[in-house]
């Protein structure tokens, strides 16, 4: 075999030069490729930077010399080494008159340099003449680097000159400047506003091609703005019929759909005209019905297309037919073996909850399934599910798995998006106080660094507010069990940060309100956490303010204040503190203590931390005092905006406002607090008090003006804000839900919350048994996953609604395998299709599919490397071209192939997965090719004259890297392998 | 934006082509490649062909030794991008005929041009093969 494949090499060499390459090139691509390890891959580019470096500055190279070192930069900015020496060169480049070069230039340039990088400026020049050019290739050169390179100050330079080319006779031409009108928007709106019309006149373009460039700017124009495109969707939905009736010419049908991209992203412009809009989504109805009812849904395609649909009808106005095919597509998705669909299935039926939420019960078990599935990455697509469907019937459930899910995952990016969504369940469905607290506690101690400050300011917040019903026992309630449980996890080592400021808080609160616990206790386990925190000043700094409240509190109660020991020895530590914050807070304590009862109430009320503050704004009570000092001869305040030019002499600090009325200013510029005014106004002439609520900065260091809750200043600005108000949040866009749970209905349920679970319980069980005895290839159902099923789909509805859905989906799948059974033509065809798959499929892609069969195979294993070398698709050809001797060696092979296929157990499982799912429809597009050539071959065996021509192609190609050197089967035959194959 | 980055990495985690479409440094690409790659090697053909990273979706697709992996956003249809891998290496296939890891290797630049024409500010502009290849053949011809 070997012998043979190298004959047929040596035969197919013939005289042919290389692909236009020089010898040196080609050894570097080659030691590149048979590199083995990124360290050997590494030294031969740091050599490589080396001799560019000494070759690439010598005068007089030659232009296709110089074209071939410039793409060698590309491969070693590739490579990931930096390669800035011969960035000139590539500018260079692109002044020159060739037009394969001046590509390459641009092409290098684009690759290496971001649009504010020093160099562009020397292409400006030359992008704006070539964009004059007559030659359209080298416009659209040119419009391609505009696209790359031009940025906000450059725009202006070629603004006009990509309008104009907007008309130009070639499509291609006016494809791209339309697409640099986009990259203009994408980088300065402002810039290209008063152009946004030209976008509405290239969408009537005659060229499919230029039209469906222009629905990318127009998707983004009416993402941000929907009203003003309105009118569009009658030009949107008829030229999307267009396309479904494939009226677009032939080269953009994929797989047998017409131009599926172009309908996908009509789709998905429909879907944001659609919104919340009835009369707009009328207009789309019956067109997307049609591509419901027209896509193939076997092909990867059909379904990408399907999935879009349905992302569209649930975005639109809901149409209950619609709704009805959507759900169909979703089913079929979730049913299917492949992981792909299984994961748009959980997608898409995550979009259509919102509309339907009925129609997640009868997927319970499949959702289930992707819940447990080891794929990590359906599986975040499922939690991402459950988190839409949460209610307060299922909260426990679904964040208890969150949960568990966040502490078992190492990546932080996700531990971070899974805690705030777990903390935004609990917060709008707790089912009780003490379960709230528990499960922000487990959050915290997973994930507490992780989590943004702001769900622990919010924490405080609802601890001190309570849950907004007007129940002061249930708060009061909340609170000690708080308390409680935080003095139950204080001693342990390692809790983040956020937490101990979130437990001081609470501690110095109400640590001692319920009075189960003594003053003593309480400040004892303060100053335990802020010694352990030894180097976490903001920790200390609440330590600190929570001890003073709970003296204050104490001596506000009459009690007589015992400072601990070791309480004493920390303030005392810190007012020689290092922070000056720290250092105030103590001296603070210091001075609290010390005063009578009545004025420290004053100072720090009890329970008072949502009390508004009266604050006055506008100083009032110093009028006289300013009165005073002017009589004294000293100058009027002047207001900040009549004060130019004379800043020093004028100025007035706030402490001493007689004292700098000459010189510099030493204290630091305060941080800015937008809402307290920090000037004196004495041209106020009414001296009105305003209720101001107690707005305070984020940041904790001002905790200790008064006991007032940290970051209640930007309420309502923040995605992660509690729901505060006992209103029921919704999530998502608005929704039309017909059955939609109203806030009072979930509120009932939570309070006969155990006996509607246990009853849906029982139900869901006995359900899962009638589907598990309908659908005999399921394998057993464990009772753990029923209960699962049970806890998280078991809420509103009845048994007798499940039944019904439970024999609907048994009709269905009858239905679908009479389906199947029906159609004998298709039914043949498909045979001939499985049997020309086997085959034409080459060997080393059976191998493939098989491959993950193995459970040992690691991506670098290289026997099976040799396998595929030896089964090599040319071998096969090359054996075939031999003729009669070909032939008798190709026969076993064939059976071998046969022999292959029930051993690879999986390729039929494969077979539905996705990469081989577009192999199908190639390998019905073979058997046209077959029929025809067996047409007028005879008795030739297909897999010759599929390949044949082919087959001579790869040999020739072979065979001159051969020549150049390049040994494919000793190294990395991979790197002869087709990937069509 | 639709389309971040597009690459196309072998078996053994080697780059073979890499096209960004918003910039990132050296370092970031170099960092996010080996990340990613780590990432989409480890699994196995039955899993899902997406993958979620920081704020990526990646979707790949594997052909003979080569990975395609293509770095979308959050809002973009995977099923379409797994596609459009497909037809990318279908126009590669069409122009070089039985496209091979080689193939992409000897003539980056033109690798690089199919796409040029592709994608434009990470958005899908092209999907006709003839569209896409008739610059590139004018081009040799001249």
């Amino acid at each position: 075999m070997e012998q043979l494949k190298t004959i047929g090499r040596e035969l197919a060499m013939g005289s042919q030069g290389g692909f236009g390459q020089s010898k040196e090139f080609l050894d570097l691509v080659k030691s590149i490729g048979e590199a083995r390890s990124k360290a050997e891959e590494d030294r031969i580019v740091l050599h490589e930077i080396e001799t560019l470096k000494r070759r690439i500055s010598e005068p007089d190279i030659p232009k296709r010399k110089m074209k071939e070192y410039i793409i060698r930069l590309v491969y070693i900015e590739m490579l990931g080494h930096d390669a800035s020496f011969g960035y000139i060169h590539a500018v260079k480049m692109t002044h020159d008159d060739t037009l394969l070069l001046k590509r390459t230039g641009y092409l290098a340039v684009t690759l290496f340099l971001n649009d504010d990088h020093d160099l562009i400026i020397l292409i400006v020049n030359t992008i704006q003449k070539d964009l004059r050019s007559d030659n359209y290739l080298v416009v659209c050169a040119a419009l391609n680097a505009v696209c790359r390179l031009i940025n906000e100050e450059t725009i202006p330079a070629m603004l006009p000159q990509v309008v104009d080319l907007l008309a130009h006779s070639k499509e291609a031409v006016r494809k791209k400047a339309i697409m640099a009108l986009h990259r203009f928007y994408q980088k300065s709106p402002s810039s290209v506003s008063h152009l946004v019309s030209n976008f509405r006149k290239r969408l009537c373009d005659n060229d499919p091609g230029v039209m469906g460039a222009t629905l990318c700017p127009l998707f983004d124009l009416i993402t941000i703005e929907v009203h003003s495109y309105k009118d569009l969707v009658v030009s949107f939905v008829s030229i999307l019929k267009q396309v479904a009736e494939r009226r677009l010419p032939k080269s953009y049908d994929y797989h047998q759909m017409p131009a599926p991209f172009i309908q996908i992203r009509l789709l998905k412009i429909l879907a944001l005209l659609g919104s919340g809009d009835k009369q707009a989504s009328e207009n789309m109805y019956t067109v997307v019905g049609d591509i419901f009812r027209k896509c193939d849904s076997s092909s990867n395609i059909g379904n990408a297309v399907l999935y879009e649909c349905v992302c569209c009808v649930s975005s639109i106005y809901p149409n209950p037919k619609l709704l009805e095919a959507a759900a169909d597509v979703i089913s079929r998705f979730l049913k299917s073996d492949s992981h792909n669909l299984k994961y748009m299935g959980i997608d898409s039926l995550g979009r259509l909850i919102k509309m339907s939420p009925e129609i997640a019960e009868q997927h319970q078990l499949a959702v289930i399934d992707c819940l447990e599935d080891p794929d990590d990455t359906l599986k975040r697509k499922t939690f991402e599910l459950l988190y839409k469907m949460t209610k307060s019937s299922n909260v426990e459930v679904i964040v208890d798995r969150m949960i568990d899910y966040m502490i078992s995952i190492n990546d932080n990016h996700y531990k971070t998006d899974i805690a705030s969504r777990c903390v935004e369940l609990a917060e709008q469905f707790a089912p009780s106080n003490h379960w709230f607290i528990l499960t922000m506690n487990k959050v915290f101690e997973h994930a507490g660094d992780l989590v943004n400050v702001k769900v622990a300011h919010n924490l405080m917040r609802l601890i001190a507010e309570g849950f907004g019903e007007d129940d002061d026992a249930a708060d009061s309630q909340l609170r000690s069990s708080a308390v409680e449980s935080y003095l139950h996890i204080i001693g342990e080592p390692k809790l983040p940060s956020v937490f101990l400021q979130v437990i001081c808080w609470v501690l110095g609160e109400y640590g001692t309100a319920d009075g189960k616990y003594s003053a003593s206790y309480i400040t004892g386990k303060l100053c335990d956490v802020a010694e352990a925190c030894s180097n976490d000043e903001t920790v200390k700094a609440y330590a600190v303010t929570a001890l003073m409240k709970i003296y204050a509190f104490e001596i506000a109660a009459g009690r007589k204040v015992d400072m601990l020991h070791e309480c004493q020895s920390l303030v005392e530590e810190l007012s020689a503190s290092h922070s000056t914050d720290l250092q105030q807070r103590a001296y603070e304590l210091q001075a609290v203590i010390c005063l009578d009862a009545h004025a420290v109430e004053n100072i720090i009320p009890s329970d008072a931390s949502c009390e508004d503050v009266e604050i006055d704004k506008n100083l009032s009570f110093l009028n006289s005092y300013v009165q005073q000092s002017m009589e004294n001869g000293a100058q009027p305040y002047i207001p900040e905006t009549q004060r130019s030019g004379m800043l020093d002499t004028n100025f007035r600090s706030q402490d001493q406002p007689e004292a700098s009325l000459h010189g510099l200013r030493f204290e630091a510029y305060e941080l800015p607090k937008p809402p307290v005014p920090s000037r004196i106004h004495t041209a106020s002439l009414e001296p009105s008090t305003e209720l101001v609520p107690a707005s305070e900065p984020a940041y904790p260091k001002d905790t200790h003006q008064v006991a007032t809750v940290p970051s209640v200043s930007d309420a309502g600005s923040s995605e992660l804000k509690l729901r505060l108000d006992g209103v029921q949040r919704k999530w998502g866009r608005p929704a039309y839900s017909s059955s939609a749970p109203s806030p009072s209905s979930s509120t009932s349920q939570n309070t006969v919350n155990g006996v509607t679970q246990i009853d849906a319980a029982g139900s869901v069980i006995s359900k899962a048994h009638k589907t598990n005895d309908s659908r005999k290839p399921r394998v057993e159902i464990s009772p753990e996953k029923q209960k699962l099923a049970a806890s998280l789909f078991g809420g509103s509805s009845q048994t007798e609604k499940r039944s019904t859905s439970a024999s609907h989906k048994v009709t269905k799948a009858v239905s679908h395998a009479a389906g199947k059974s029906q159609a004998p033509k298709s039914a043949v065809v498909s045979n001939q299709v499985t049997v020309e798959k086997t085959i034409h499929q080459p060997p080393p892609d059976l191998l493939d599919l098989g491959e993950p069969a193995v459970p040992s195979t690691t991506p670098s294993v290289d026997p099976f490397k040799q396998l595929e070398g030896l089964l090599d698709p040319t071998q096969v050809s090359s054996t075939a071209n031999h003729g009669a001797v070909g032939a008798a060696t190709e026969s076993p092979d064939i059976i071998a192939l046969y022999g292959k296929t029930p051993a690879s157990g999986h390729s039929s499982s494969a077979a539905i997965s996705l990469p081989t799912n577009g192999d199908g429809v190639n390998f019905t597009a073979g058997l046209l090719d077959a029929t025809l050539s067996t047409a007028h071959a005879g008795t030739t065996l297909p897999t010759q004259s599929i390949k044949g021509l082919n087959a001579k192609d790869s040999l020739e190609k072979d065979a001159l890297v051969r020549q150049m050197g390049v040994t494919p089967s000793s190294q990395n035959p991979n790197l002869f392998r087709d990937l069509l194959s | 934006m639709g389309i971040r980055f597009i690459l196309m990495v072998n078996k053994q985690g080697q780059t073979r082509l890499a096209q960004y479409y918003e910039y990132l440094t050296l370092e970031e690409r170099r960092a996010l490649e080996g990340e990613i790659v780590r990432k989409c090697l480890a699994r196995n053909e039955q899993q899902c062909s997406f993958v979620e990273h920081r704020n990526y979706k990646i979707v790949y697709r594997r052909y003979a030794s080569l990975f395609f992996l293509v770095g979308v956003d959050n809002d973009e249809n995977e099923l379409a991008i797994l596609e459009f891998i497909h037809l990318l290496v279908e126009t590669m296939d069409r122009h070089f005929g039985n496209v091979c890891e080689l193939d992409i290797m000897f003539h980056l630049e033109k690798a690089h041009f199919m796409l040029e024409e592709m994608v434009m500010n990470g958005c899908i502009v092209e999907t006709s093969k003839s569209n896409i290849l008739s610059p590139i053949q004018l081009m040799d011809r001249a």
